[in-house]
């Protein structure tokens, strides 16, 4: 299952829950206002550390660099373009926005 | 009173009347359109000679990072406009701390001169006002 959270961390808990209900093996995909969750120091850092154990965690890096928060991101968080994107929609049977 | 003017007295003498206005930005940039919306309003107030004040808290205050690079997403970087706001005479640009601090941001990555100021102390800005505007 690929996952996408497109709501800042601060604003919606869609990233809590979707970490909470992502299984092992599965993908998380952070994207527009998602990707802060990705920013070091901030709030969702330890649980998105925590849940790269489990699940392997991508922010598009397209979002960041609008955001001014590319040179920001967490170790372990791996970085794609929209044609990544697709390839991760390709991959994955099913996939789940977290609106 | 005309009926012309609808009602409005166009002989009474407004523009002399200078309100305390204070934009409270709450929301990320891009996301949503808010944060562009904040930034028409502003301009459009300075045009009237307003004294105009900026708020930016909670997700608001990524508004103002440096390094903002948007050709990826297809969509307008509105941050140089805060850059500008100095030549509308709009110099109070207030951010909170607590803010900053729990997004791991310092006043050293933010793209324009602000004052940095605790919850407490940007509340008892909201209070001096004449009109507050939320986005």
């Amino acid at each position: 299952m690929l996952h996408i959270v497109n709501k800042s961390p601060y604003e919606k808990n869609a990233l809590a829950s979707c970490l909470a209900h992502a299984t092992k093996g599965s993908a998380v995909l952070l994207i527009e206002d998602g990707v802060y969750a990705v920013a070091q120091g901030g709030k969702a850092e330890p649980e998105l550390r925590q849940a790269m154990g489990r699940v392997a965690v991508y922010a598009l890096s397209p979002d960041l660099e609008a955001r001014g928060m590319k040179d920001k991101v967490i170790d372990g968080v791996k970085l794609v373009d929209y044609g990544g994107f697709v390839d991760l929609v390709a991959e994955h049977r099913t996939n789940q926005s977290w609106l | 009173m005309s009926e012309a003017t609808g009602g409005i007295d166009l002989d009474e003498d407004v523009s002399g009347v200078i309100k305390k206005f204070m934009f409270v930005n709450r929301k990320a940039p891009y996301g949503t359109i808010y944060a562009l919306e904040a930034l028409e309003v502003v301009l459009i107030s300075a045009a009237f000679d307003q004294d105009v004040s900026l708020a930016f808290l909670d997700d608001g205050v990524y508004q103002l990072v440096k390094g903002q690079h948007t050709k990826g997403i297809d969509v307008k970087n509105f941050s140089p406009t805060y850059r500008a706001l100095e030549g509308y005479d709009i110099e109070k640009l207030y951010v909170e701390r607590e803010s900053l601090e729990a997004r791991g941001l310092s006043e050293d990555q933010l793209i324009v001169p602000v004052e940095v100021m605790s919850g407490e102390e940007l509340a008892a800005r909201m209070e001096e006002q004449d009109v507050v505007i939320g986005f």
